[in-house]
């Protein structure tokens, strides 16, 4: 009805495993390894803003995915019409916060108060609102984004094992903007307020912050991050609709691992998804089975941790 | 009785009758196509009225809900498809079209999966509740997407679901093929299944259902095993979707694991909240229109989702009690279950 | 099995929050059929005795034992079937139920749960016969048939009570059961509890010092989770320690 389950099935990594023999297993290894990370660091970009939201205006937003969808295909017009994908992308960033904003105002405000199914509600239409205002907009086809030319090819980290240079670069990316994230969080007054916020969401209000301001801030850095992801996400992975939703179930994944609030446990967690889920996909091939098994890694690594600590590794609130 | 309640049970019984009606008037009209239109909406109500046990009296906000109506339909369809091919399901089992075995089969599979779900995810609460029956349901439609089976050249298997005969003779009574019987069969289980659940949210176990709901904390502290109850009733409601699920396979006589993709949750509960959550007609009420409308709206519009999703927010922003509301009295206060 | 005097006894409970300790070394013991009032200063960590004792909170050290069984472990809902009963500081009762429902409620509890689907439960007179003795009781019986949400918030508080008495306790743990109460609702609930204390064993939290004075049998001390005095309220009351704690608190109910 939507495409969704076409997208959802469609996620990976883009390249299939590699056919090499047993000697060159450390080398797969190696490249598996980097993938997960670069995967890991997406999820994380994205994990980032809807975990601050949801730990300090306790909002369940659903419609995160689509802030990211947003992203991708910003980037993909933005790259087309200027010829510069760096340009396309902060582009890209600033158009989805804008749109991010304008949700923000018009909707999320109202659901704050909410409950959480309320919210799961409210978000849930503006899920299906993006996904048909995408597809009015860019027509209902993918897109194919090139890897910009002066990033593609590849780089020998070790010799013997050339890896993707773009990759390297949305990994590098994605650990200094973490790395950015991390300074922000614990190095700036913003920063302890967000901290504040998501531990006690009265006390900020008491102490004569204004509260308004510091939601939409810190709705609008989430959005810029899943915004970001997006961008870089574009060469890498097929530009569609329903590509956030897809990606959302995994992002939900990682915040319940590492925790409601908890940014380094967002980052955790997403590394640790991103692994599970590459290293899961060549598993069921190695073994001779059906490659859709490999998608479930990722949901049975959740419900373990939740057995055994149903509220993630680093609650930010007990 | 309240004046409210009774309000409620004239509409119930009103629409019941009119769900009755309309597909004899079809097919008088010569229009058989409508007969098979609502048959799946009642299905579908079916399944909405088992959500809203544990959505609306139980406060429990399962995203994963689809899973247990998939997995009902693929009991069904999986039995049928290896009795039609005379091979055992996995080796063992020999397929039956028998539906005395086929639906308590489903529903077995479904409360089974239910339980499974339910001793993890009710270890959680609020926000990771949410989030964990959303990847649940995620896990099992992965698990449904890599079932896979070939024999001789025939198989089935991952997006592209499963087709497999369903001229059957349900329950003893009344033939698939017939259009207007197999109607008016899942007519009485939709009416049987709205009896029983009242009963159910009435008696013993359903007030402590709802108390669990209204303050959990104050349950335990008087002594109730909240989370034994809590899925109990998650198992209980997970065997009816199962059914609904057996239903809707005999009906279509094709199953893919799209029916169990995480949007066709969010769809059961948007059907039961804008029906009107913890009402129990209400969710018939909400499967009716929103069934109707997706089949009907996009002939009107390609688009149509531009639509239904910002009324969507609105509906939850303005009118949170639920279509069944519009029939309350303004200012009645809520109780026995809605919001 | 000998009979031990005390009904509930705590023993070097510790509970620590982060960096703060809450509970510290606390030692507490209520006799059988004797109102125990535990009194202190705010943030004395009342409450997370409390939650301690009720099986809210699990102790990072020490044991609970109840009628001589070690119960530390179990966790509320277990405890509850044991026979402690507790009431609520904040009232916890349910909103959208008469109050005559959320006494059967309590009542229900008490019952093995064999989980029961069919018969209609707010007809059932197997809970509500007792439900309306427990109202008659504590002075709600008038309120029976109207939604407990819709109460004043002393008659709230004394159906807080009324859902422990419910329960057929052996003991019941009250959380300041005067909260917010004026002074009318206050001497109505010192009444009710007067009344309870022939055949119920209380532990009562109370700020209240008339109310303490006039009902308990015992008093313990709390300060900063420690229990530093323990005795009759005269020696509580000459206790030059708990002066000191209490000195310049306004103790006005």
């Amino acid at each position: 009805m939507r495409g969704s389950p076409g997208a959802t099935r469609a996620r990976g990594t883009g390249r299939p495993a590699p056919r090499r023999d047993q000697t060159m297993s450390f080398l797969l290894l190696v490249e598996q390894a980097l993938n997960g990370l670069q995967l890991g660091v997406t999820l994380f970009l994205i994990a980032a803003g809807l975990t601050l939201v949801l730990g300090i205006m306790n909002l369940v937003n659903l419609a995160h995915g689509s802030l990211y969808m947003l992203g991708a295909f910003f980037a993909a017009s933005f790259a087309r019409l200027t010829g510069s994908f760096a340009l396309a992308v902060l582009l890209s960033i600033a158009a989805s916060a804008l749109v991010g904003l304008l949700v923000e105002l018009v909707v999320l405000r109202h659901l704050y108060r909410r409950d959480h199914l309320d919210q799961v509600l409210g978000t849930f239409g503006l899920i299906l609102f993006f996904n048909e205002l995408t597809k009015i907009a860019w027509g209902p086809m993918a897109l194919f984004v090139d890897v910009p030319p002066a990033l593609s090819g590849r780089v020998e980290l070790i010799p013997g094992a050339p890896y993707p240079v773009y990759r390297l670069v949305v990994l590098a990316a994605g650990l200094a903007v973490a790395a950015g994230l991390w300074w922000l969080i614990t190095r700036t007054r913003l920063g302890m307020l967000i901290r504040a916020g998501a531990s006690n969401r009265e006390m900020v209000g008491a102490l004569g912050i204004d509260i308004d301001r510091l939601y939409t801030a810190v709705f609008a850095l989430g959005a810029a991050l899943a915004a970001f992801a997006g961008a870089m996400a574009g060469p890498l992975y097929v530009v569609e609709i329903g590509m956030g939703d897809a990606i959302l179930i995994k992002v939900f994944v990682v915040i319940v691992i590492g925790g409601i609030g908890s940014i380094r446990g967002a980052f955790v967690a997403a590394l640790l998804v991103g692994m599970v889920d590459t290293f899961g996909r060549i598993l069921p091939s190695l073994a001779g089975l059906p490659s859709a098994l490999a998608e479930m890694a990722v949901y049975v690594l959740m419900a373990t941790v939740l057995f055994f600590r149903p509220t993630g590794l680093f609650a930010a609130r007990g | 009785m309240s004046p409210r309640l009774d309000r409620r049970a004239a509409v119930a019984i009103g629409l019941m009758a009119l769900l009755a009606i309309l597909p004899l008037v079809a097919t008088w009209l010569d229009q058989g196509f409508y007969v098979g239109q609502l048959r799946r909406v009642l299905i579908f109500a079916i399944a909405a009225v088992s959500l809203d046990i544990i959505l609306g009296y139980g406060g429990m906000v399962s995203l994963g809900h689809a899973a247990f109506v998939g997995a009902g339909a693929y009991v069904v369809a999986l039995l049928h498809w290896h009795a039609d091919r005379g091979i055992e399901v996995l080796g063992i089992l020999p397929g039956t079209m028998q539906s005395l075995a086929t639906i308590p089969a489903a529903m077995l599979v479904a409360a089974l999966l239910a339980l499974a779900i339910g001793a993890i995810s009710l270890r959680t609460s609020g926000l990771y509740f949410i989030m964990i029956t959303l990847a649940f349901a995620q896990l099992v439609y992965f698990l449904f997407v890599s079932l896979r089976f070939e024999d001789a050249g025939r198989s089935y298997g991952g997006d592209d679901g499963l087709r497999y005969p369903a001229d059957v003779t349900v329950l003893g009574l009344v033939d698939t093929t017939n259009d207007l019987g197999f109607y008016f069969v899942v007519w009485t289980v939709l009416a049987l299944v709205l009896l029983g659940a009242q009963r159910l949210v009435r008696s013993r176990f359903g007030v402590v259902l709802q108390g669990i709901r209204d303050n959990e904390r104050r349950m335990r502290a008087i002594g109730f095993p909240t989370n034994r109850y809590r899925l109990v009733a998650f198992v209980l409601s997970g065997a009816i979707a199962g059914l609904a699920g057996a239903l809707l396979a005999l009906h279509e006589s094709y199953v893919s694991p799209s029916l169990m993709h995480w949007t066709r949750s969010g769809d059961l509960v948007v059907m039961v909240v804008l029906g009107g959550m913890g009402t129990l007609f209400g969710p018939v009420i909400g499967a009716t229109l929103f069934l109707l409308l997706e089949k009907f709206l996009p002939d009107f519009t390609e688009h149509w989702m531009i639509v239904f999703g910002p009324l969507l927010v609105l509906a939850v922003l303005f009118a949170r009690r639920g279509l069944i509301g519009l029939f309350d009295k303004r200012g009645e206060e809520a109780r026995d279950g809605g919001h | 099995m000998a009979a031990t005097d005390a009904l509930l006894e705590a023993r070097g409970l510790v509970k620590r929050f982060g960096g703060l300790v809450a509970t510290d070394q606390l030692d507490l013991s209520v006799r059988r059929g004797e109102i125990h009032a535990v009194i202190g200063p705010n943030g004395a960590g009342k409450t997370t005795l409390i939650g301690q004792l009720t099986g809210e909170l699990r102790p990072d050290a020490g044991t609970i034992l109840f009628d001589g069984a070690d119960v530390t472990a179990l966790p509320a809902p277990a405890r509850a079937r044991l026979g402690i009963a507790r009431s609520f500081q904040i009232t916890q009762i349910f909103r959208r139920f008469t109050v005559l429902e959320n006494v059967m409620l309590a009542v229900q509890a008490r019952e093995p749960h064999a989980f029961r689907f069919w018969k209609d439960a707010r007809r059932d007179e197997a809970l509500a016969a007792p439900a309306r003795s427990v109202l008659e009781e504590t002075g709600l019986a008038a309120s029976a048939g109207r939604l407990a949400g819709a109460l004043a918030h002393g008659e709230q508080r004394q159906l807080e009570i009324a859902m422990a008495l419910a329960t057929s306790p052996r003991m019941l743990l009250l959380d300041e059961p005067m909260a917010g109460m004026g002074r009318e609702e206050s001497e109505r609930m010192t009444a009710l509890l007067r009344r309870l204390k022939a055949r119920e064993t209380i532990l009562l939290v109370e700020h209240d010092m008339d109310v303490v004075f006039a009902l308990a049998d015992r008093v313990t001390v709390l300060v900063y989770g420690r229990a530093i005095a323990s005795g009759t309220p005269d020696e509580i009351r000459a206790n030059p320690e708990v002066r000191t704690a209490y000195l310049g608190e306004d103790e006005a109910a």
